[in-house]
């Protein structure tokens, strides 16, 4: 279980507003938060992974502190078990689509099992220039995994797709979320998006969680 | 024609280069990420050489380097080294006179690196000294080849202030370009022109390797 309690202040568009939320994922949830741009969500998602400090709270993996606010413990993006995937991507240009994973992880049989899961197993030499966005965006998702990630973060992750390859890889995702059973947390501001990957969706109003969530399975 | 000036020339270029792909880095970092204040008058402070004459530069270098001047007698005092009229203080002279075209190449190539590259790299579990060697470094090539040749390069024609800190003891501190200024002075035109024709051969290549690394550049980024 991933529990966490978060408080931060967050400044968008000349305004300011409190990240005020909790939340207990349990473990293998699919989680998906929609909301309007500047609600909070991107920011959510990296308190989570430990890019930004939240002003207090806390955030508890399966008992593990990655933050306290009262006992000042902070636990850096590096060191948490945390796979996010950002929404451009940042694959590393120089390295191939094998070299990202096996930068994530020096492990080659496993790079290429993640690869073959995410049919990417033919571009295994090719650099992120070379790739289509369907296929950068398997990339990503496949070094997010291949560190076997206690938590799973998508930033927008079909956004910058096209509506039909947007279903394709959405059931491809969903597809190996199942499979795998990682707890990963989706933030879109399309409602269609968090439809089709999540399986159980709130919204996020200026930093606020909904409480009126609801399960689609 | 005497070769010696270019050896001294080519030992000055490397010194330089070398002290400043290594001092001008944690202050290319700072330049490129920092938005505090201060730095803006930091950096300004760094540019100064771009726009100031040598002469400027040379005469307080001069003053600064000098056996009884505040550096110069540190120097002196502690590793009994004299900077004025020295090569190692012409070496320091060409840091300070170069310092700005290798923090103009270091931040170009540092700002270019997408922030997002390096939060990725730590969210894939590595370190701040892994990031650098494994993320930034490669992806910052063009900056990093560009700082080294503009800095090699000016250091190689540098003329003002090394003639007025290291003066022009043969061997020592007497550069390629004070030695055209010299056989010019003899109206030896001749060696003037051969000196000349060497410095542009090397120059040369260097700037035409910068403008292919800038054209694709931005190429890469159309």
């Amino acid at each position: 279980m991933i529990h966490f309690c978060l408080d931060k202040t967050i400044r968008a568009g000349g305004k300011a507003f409190r990240l005020d939320l909790e939340y207990a994922l349990t473990a293998g949830t699919f989680l998906g938060i929609a909301g309007p741009s500047g609600s909070g969500k991107t920011t959510l998602l990296r308190c989570l992974a430990g890019l930004e400090r939240p002003e207090a709270g806390f955030i508890n993996s399966g008992g593990e502190f990655w933050f306290d606010g009262l006992r000042k413990v902070f636990v850096p993006a590096r060191r948490r078990n945390v796979g996010l995937v950002f929404q451009d991507y940042a694959l590393f240009p120089h390295l191939t689509v094998l070299g990202n994973l096996l930068y994530a992880r020096n492990d080659r049989r496993r790079a290429l099992e993640w690869l073959d899961l995410f049919q990417m197993a033919d571009h295994a030499h090719h650099f992120p220039r070379e790739l289509s966005g369907g296929q950068k965006q398997r990339t990503a998702l496949a070094r997010a995994l291949v560190r076997e990630p206690a938590l799973l973060l998508l930033d927008e992750p079909l956004s910058a797709l096209d509506e039909n390859l947007r279903d394709a890889l959405g059931e491809e995702v969903r597809r190996v979320q199942r499979q795998t059973g990682v707890t990963t947390v989706v933030v879109s501001h399309s409602r269609r998006e968090i439809d089709l990957l999540a399986t159980e969706v709130m919204e996020l109003r200026e930093g606020h969680l909904d409480p009126s969530r609801h399960q689609l399975e | 024609m005497d070769w010696v000036p270019f050896w001294v020339s080519l030992q000055l270029g490397l010194w330089v280069t070398v002290i400043l792909v290594v001092v001008a880095f944690p202050l290319a970092w700072l330049f490129a990420f920092s938005r505090r204040g201060w730095v803006l008058w930091l950096e300004s402070v760094f540019s100064l050489p771009l726009v100031l004459a040598p002469t400027v530069m040379g005469f307080y270098l001069l003053l600064f380097l000098s056996p009884n001047g505040p550096v110069g007698k540190f120097f002196l005092d502690t590793f009994g080294l004299r900077l004025a009229f020295s090569f190692p203080g012409i070496v320091l002279a060409g840091c300070v006179s170069s310092v700005p075209f290798m923090l103009s190449g270091l931040k170009t190539g540092l700002a270019g690196v997408p922030a997002s590259l390096l939060e990725a790299s730590a969210t894939l579990g590595k370190g701040r000294a892994e990031t650098f060697w494994r993320v930034v470094l490669p992806n910052m090539k063009g900056g990093l080849l560009s700082g080294v040749i503009l800095t090699f390069a000016h250091t190689l024609g540098e003329f003002g202030v090394v003639l007025m800190i290291g003066g022009s003891l043969p061997g020592v501190t007497k550069v390629v370009s004070i030695a055209i200024y010299e056989r010019v002075e003899a109206l030896d035109f001749g060696a003037a022109h051969l000196y000349a024709l060497v410095l542009i051969l090397v120059a040369y290549p260097g700037v035409l390797l910068l403008n292919h690394l800038q054209r694709r550049g931005a190429r890469r980024s159309r």
